[in-house]
């Protein structure tokens, strides 16, 4: 079997590899580190309230269904009145409201949603209308 | 596998009630996601609660220009309403206004009212805003359920489920409604703006909603606080004890446009005392 043309097919597999591959050989050695997510400045709300830090689930569930919580408040508040949801895990009561509760202890956007969604370039738009907490390092917002 | 006629036709008719059975219990018992089952959510206590929310409004209890004006500006100033100001030409820019509440004559107001010897009334001024109809147009052609009335009269906005069709717009009889033709954000002033409350976004329509937010945690509506005594009185039209039942069932009122058979909820109080 003979290759018509050879030298021109395999130069344009090497490139076209070359370019297919670039973004892996480009980031070797770079560090691409995992995005994590910080409760900085403060915690106020919740040490307030508790006297300790109090998530409204625990941290793995709210990691993996956060998404699906808020949509599940954010219909229950507007539809159906409600407002007060007791935790299922610890039993607290929480106020459903993005903007007067959750970002009351994670109360920087920067530091805390943009974290893990920049990483992951999900673009939620929340905060098309809700409005984000005042980013201030170290102090009340 | 052999199978007679008659084992074949109790499988099928013992697989079809499972089926059915099945079908019945996931229709009637909706799917949650754990952490957020319906009896771990619930309303406030403090909440106000009513079967019927209505507004009595009272337009002599008004003494001036300025009680009308602070009516309407801490509605628009919690609510976070913005002010898209004078056109170019100094005229008001009514196209990409936001308005929940406003003042409109009375031959605006009650087009179809006869003021023959009485002229001036057609000139005066009244509050208007939605009327949190019983019967409400807008919930009723809008194709998302994005507007619905909920179990105690209100008329509320779900901006979440809202796509801009503007059919609640055209069906609302009393011009009540404002679309977001521009990002209103720009034009909420910062010092005004209200953090505890969303603004809107662009391509959504709004308007009042009894202000939910704050029946939600006792409190009464911004404008009926702001009002001077007596002149916006806000209350459960179906309780016959009612500080507003007790008002409209002994004092003459008149509704806007209750021919077109909305059910409109806000009563005008006429004649002063």
């Amino acid at each position: 079997m003979k290759l018509y043309n050879g030298g021109l097919i395999i130069t344009g597999i090497v490139v076209f590899l070359a370019l297919a591959f670039f973004p892996f050989y480009y980031n070797i050695g770079k560090v691409n580190a995992k995005p994590e997510p910080k409760l900085e400045p403060a915690i106020k709300m919740s040490e307030k309230r508790f006297g300790k830090k109090q998530c409204v689930e625990p941290r793995e569930f709210m990691r993996r269904e956060h998404m699906v919580l808020l949509n599940n408040w954010r219909d229950s508040v507007v539809r159906d009145k409600n407002r007060r949801y007791s935790s299922e895990a610890s039993g607290k009561t929480f106020n459903m409201s993005l903007q007067n509760e959750c970002m009351q202890c994670h109360s920087s956007k920067k530091n805390f949603c943009d974290k893990c969604h920049t990483y992951m370039a999900v673009k939620p738009f929340c905060w098309d209308c809700h409005i984000e907490p005042k980013e201030k390092e170290g102090s009340k917002s | 596998m052999s199978m007679d006629r008659r084992q074949f036709l109790k499988i099928t008719g013992i697989s079809s009630i499972l089926g059915l059975g099945a079908s019945v219990a996931s229709a009637t018992h909706p799917i949650w996601m754990p952490g957020v089952d319906p009896d771990l959510v619930s309303p406030n206590a403090q909440a106000l609660t009513a079967k019927r929310w209505g507004m009595a409004v009272d337009m002599t209890k008004f003494r001036s220009e300025a009680d009308i004006k602070r009516v309407v500006e801490a509605c628009h100033s919690i609510h976070n309403v913005p002010d898209f100001g004078n056109n170019p030409d100094g005229t008001k820019n009514i196209k990409d206004e936001i308005k929940w509440i406003w003042k409109a004559k009375f031959k605006q107001a009650f087009p179809e009212q006869a003021t023959e010897l009485n002229e001036h009334l057609e000139e005066a001024p009244f509050l208007v805003f939605c009327n949190h109809c019983d019967n409400p147009a807008c919930v009723r052609v809008c194709p998302t359920k994005a507007t619905f009335k909920r179990d105690d009269g209100a008329v509320m906005m779900d901006m979440h489920r809202c796509i801009g069709c503007r059919f609640c717009m055209a069906a609302c009889p009393y011009g009540a409604r404002s679309f977001n033709w521009r990002d209103p954000r720009p034009f909420i002033k910062k010092e005004k703006q209200n953090r505890k409350y969303p603004t809107r976004t662009k391509g959504v329509v709004e308007k009042c909603t009894f202000c939910t937010e704050r029946l939600a945690v006792g409190q009464m509506p911004a404008c009926v606080e702001k009002a001077p005594p007596g002149g916006l009185v806000f209350g459960d039209l179906d309780d016959p004890k009612s500080a507003i039942r007790r008002l409209v069932s002994t004092r003459y009122t008149i509704r806007r446009k209750p021919e077109l058979g909305t059910g409109p909820n806000i009563y005008y109080v006429i004649g002063g005392r």
